[in-house]
């Protein structure tokens, strides 16, 4: 299944300058794998080496958190997007 | 003249000129600003910052901006208030209320940081600023943007009252309604300032903009008669204020300001219906867990805190502790402090008086420890928090007024 994922720009030096790659993949852990095959080294930026994500990125499938699903085992249904984005400040306050 | 030598990274020390910049090019972790403390030790005296205007530019060495401020030039410099009725009520002697709620010129502590972030704006020549919030930060930026003749394009969730919108667009900035809750508009928000190369202060100006928080650190030590107090309870969303706080203190010590050095116990409060730093303390991890937030205190409410591994590190390092009060509580303890100190504070502040009670009554805080509790914004933003007795209604008639008086007065 063809699952296209959103590169946020200070990772696009990795992706050589692509911003939307599509993967082939059922799950986040599956997607990391793809685009590592396809970049190296680009997996090592997200994942500690424990393979646990780093704190400070977020990967939202659709709009919901990983984290609030079952983190890099989370299922992708077909036709979802994934989108990494860099953790930021809030701003609520 | 700045003190200012760069950048550096939080987790890999990796160096950075000063520039518009979010993170690490390296590992994405939060950049901090480097400051020549030799150089700024030899000129920053107690007598130099007694002799400037009571603003947070009484420290401008140890602010990251290098030329003179242009806007908000009145900023900090708020009320430590000696609150004995309240110490009285919760049992705490010599306890103190750092009094943002009448910071200027939009009443929270969210003033510190944008002064400093949209000043390091116009230094860097930026065409325009921006910002995601629901509240508070909106209100500063689009009037500090205002003051500096900068346009502001702040990102709100699209199902905002209508009175914090207004607080905000009065300003004449763009306000841009996100379908979408708060962290929708925040993942937007660090998509644009990627995009666009303005300036977002949460986002590419986050270096700068904490340091603003230092301030909150160094007013408070400054007020006390240059010492840090003994407990400090400071109520936390993204976890920034309370490490940039304790930094502030530590800063004071090392330039040899402080007769002692820091021993302040750094106490962290949250709502119950998002707590994910206070839920950290408690089970003993850095490690925050992401909540989806349901609470009153909608100024608290990020499930996602980007400082909560640093927040729980301060916390735990200096021998504090995290806790988190209801919906209830909240608002039990913004009518305590209005009615024993006459301050009006938001959400926020029932939040960190709630915790301080229960704190105490852990004894973690003790009777006679030097205790500040941090008021950061202002009741009068948050008034549906509150359900208040309507007032009673009477002719014009002396008698109907004699009857009140006598009623209200039995029941008092």
């Amino acid at each position: 299944m063809t699952t296209r994922v959103t590169i946020p720009t200070p990772l696009r030096r990795f992706t050589a300058e692509d911003a939307e790659i599509d993967v082939e993949a059922d799950t986040i852990s599956e997607i990391l794998n793809e685009l590592d095959q396809k970049y190296p080294g680009l997996k090592a930026r997200l994942c500690e080496e424990n393979g646990e994500l780093r704190r400070f990125f977020n990967i939202y499938v659709d709009e919901e958190d990983v984290r609030f699903l079952d983190d890099l085992q989370t299922k992708v249904p077909a036709g979802a997007e994934v989108s990494i984005i860099p953790a930021i400040s809030g701003g609520r306050f | 003249m700045s003190f200012v030598t760069g950048l550096s990274c939080r987790e890999c020390g990796r160096q950075y000129p000063k520039r518009l910049i979010a993170g690490c090019q390296e590992c994405f972790a939060p950049l901090k600003v480097e400051y020549d403390y030799e150089a700024i030790g030899k000129v920053l005296t107690r007598d130099v910052i007694r002799s400037r205007d009571n603003s947070i530019w009484r420290y401008r060495e140890l602010l990251p901006i290098d030329g003179d401020p242009q806007i908000g030039l009145d900023t900090g410099g708020t009320p430590l208030v000696r609150a004995e009725r309240l110490g009285n009520a919760i049992g705490i002697d010599e306890l103190y209320i750092k009094n943002d709620s009448v910071n200027f010129p939009t009443l929270s502590f969210k003033d510190r940081v944008t002064a400093v972030a949209i000043n390091k704006a116009l230094e860097f020549g930026l065409q325009a600023v921006g910002c995601a919030s629901t509240g508070n930060l909106a209100n500063s930026v689009a009037a500090n943007a205002a003051a500096a003749g900068l346009p502001a394009w702040i990102l709100i969730p699209d199902n905002l009252e209508a009175a914090k919108v207004n607080a905000t667009s009065v300003y004449g900035s763009h306000v841009i309604a996100v379908r979408g809750n708060y962290d929708d508009v925040n993942r937007l928000c660090s998509q644009i300032a990627d995009h666009y190369g303005w300036g977002f202060v949460n986002v590419n100006l986050r270096p700068y903009y904490g340091d603003g928080s230092k301030s909150f650190g160094y007013e408070i030590a400054e007020q006390l008669g240059w010492r840090a107090p003994d407990a400090i309870v400071v109520p936390m969303a993204g976890g920034s204020l309370i490490t940039k706080t304790h930094f502030g203190m530590k800063e004071f010590e090392s330039l040899g300001l402080l007769d002692e050095p820091v021993r302040t116990k750094i106490f962290g409060a949250q709502a119950t219906g998002c707590n994910p730093i206070t839920a950290a303390v408690k089970s003993g991890t850095r490690k925050i867990r992401p909540v989806k937030p349901s609470t009153i205190a909608k100024s608290l409410a990020i499930g996602s805190p980007a400082d909560g591994y640093y927040a729980v590190e301060v916390i735990t390092e200096s021998g504090g502790w995290g806790e988190d009060v209801t919906d209830e509580e909240i608002a039990e303890n913004i009518q305590l402090l209005a009615e024993t100190e006459g301050i009006y504070t938001e959400t926020a502040g029932g939040v960190a008086l709630g915790v301080t009670r229960k704190l105490v009554a852990q004894g973690r805080i003790k009777r006679q420890d030097v205790t500040v509790i941090a008021n950061t914004g202002n009741g009068l933003k948050t008034q549906d928090a509150l359900t208040l007795q309507p007032p009673r209604t009477i002719e014009a008639k002396l008698a109907e007024f004699d009857a009140a008086v006598h009623e209200l007065s039995v029941t008092a």
